[in-house]
């Protein structure tokens, strides 16, 4: 299973690109001791036979490594969440989409640390791939949201390093005012 | 401190436009390719697209373009990274730990010099389109 809770949200919405979607909306709702996560694409989406396939580490769609066997970042996921009491669901129809959804129970003793959310967020919204990616953080009661057309929109090429290391402080920043975090030195927007 | 919003980032985008030198662009054509692959992930590779963003942005050079793909068939040596630079061959790194990232950064793209001991070449030749 993955490491940090970034990492279970990194596959899941690597996959969502990978369906050919051209909307992905990411939840990533902390409440509580309860972590929940969504992802919803309007991809190619899964039969039903697909679906079940989709969760076996020992099946891949054959697209990426013909000659290999394994898929791993599902099930894995599946794994993390079922072992800390928390939860996982998988819908997908054919030419509707996927959604995943995914909770930790954090006071569990089996939940994984959450990692750097500011430095995930960044690399998922310069994934390649059409899609534009919607993200709604919230801890408790505090939020904040922003689509990767926005990010666009402010800063060119997501994919420069220069550009990347402005997204990065967008998200600290952001992560740093809904966790309550004070951040030392000012950032001068000039 | 006051929550960063997207017209703070536009003009710390325009003031960072303002402050380019000719170095910079002397690197537009840089690429960083970096396996985020389910492999990749598991060994860490997020730290070291982290790493490589804050390096490349402290040496000046903020127009060498990071990109992220799938797995290289190298899962046995993740992170792995492709270095491609114009007049050298492209180059896939393999077990690129902060420490090698800094180094590829430093060492490859600055001085065009290759970092001995990981470099594994090119992909797993069973994932090479034929």
């Amino acid at each position: 299973m993955q490491a940090t809770q970034c990492d279970a949200v990194t596959e899941i919405v690597e996959n969502a690109f990978a369906a050919g979607a051209t909307e992905i909306r990411l939840d990533w709702i902390r409440r509580g001791p309860r972590l929940e996560v969504t992802v919803r694409d309007d991809g190619r989406g899964m039969d039903a036979e697909t679906r079940r396939k989709a969760l076996d580490p020992f099946w891949t769609d054959g697209a990426k490594h013909p000659e290999r066997k394994v898929g791993l970042g599902l099930p894995f996921v599946q794994q993390a969440a079922e072992q800390c009491g928390g939860s996982f669901a998988l819908e997908s129809a054919p030419g509707r989409g996927t959604t995943v959804a995914f909770a930790f129970d954090l006071a569990n003793v089996d939940a994984p640390p959450a990692g750097d959310v500011a430095a995930t967020l960044t690399e998922l919204m310069a994934y390649p791939g059409a899609a534009d990616l919607a993200v709604r953080r919230a801890e408790d009661d505090r939020t904040y949201e922003v689509r990767r057309a926005e990010l666009a929109a402010a800063l060119g090429d997501l994919e420069q390093a220069g550009t990347l290391a402005l997204m990065k402080q967008f998200f600290s920043a952001n992560e740093a005012e809904i966790r309550n975090e004070v951040q030392h030195g000012e950032i001068d927007a000039g | 401190m006051a929550k960063l919003t997207l017209a703070d980032l536009k003009k710390l985008r325009e003031a960072k436009h303002a402050e380019m030198n000719p170095r910079d662009a002397a690197h537009k054509d840089v690429q960083i390719i970096v396996g985020m692959g389910t492999c990749g992930i598991a060994a860490e590779a997020k730290k070291t697209f982290d790493v490589l963003v804050d390096e490349l942005d402290k040496a000046g050079l903020g127009n060498v373009a990071i990109r992220q793909t799938g797995c290289m068939g190298l899962c046995h040596s993740e992170p792995t990274v492709e270095v491609v630079v114009p007049g050298m061959p492209p180059v896939v790194y393999g077990k690129v730990d902060p420490d090698t990232a800094r180094k590829i950064v430093n060492q490859h793209v600055v001085r065009k010099l290759l970092v001995n001991d990981h470099v594994y070449d090119k992909p797993a030749a069973d994932i090479v389109r034929k």
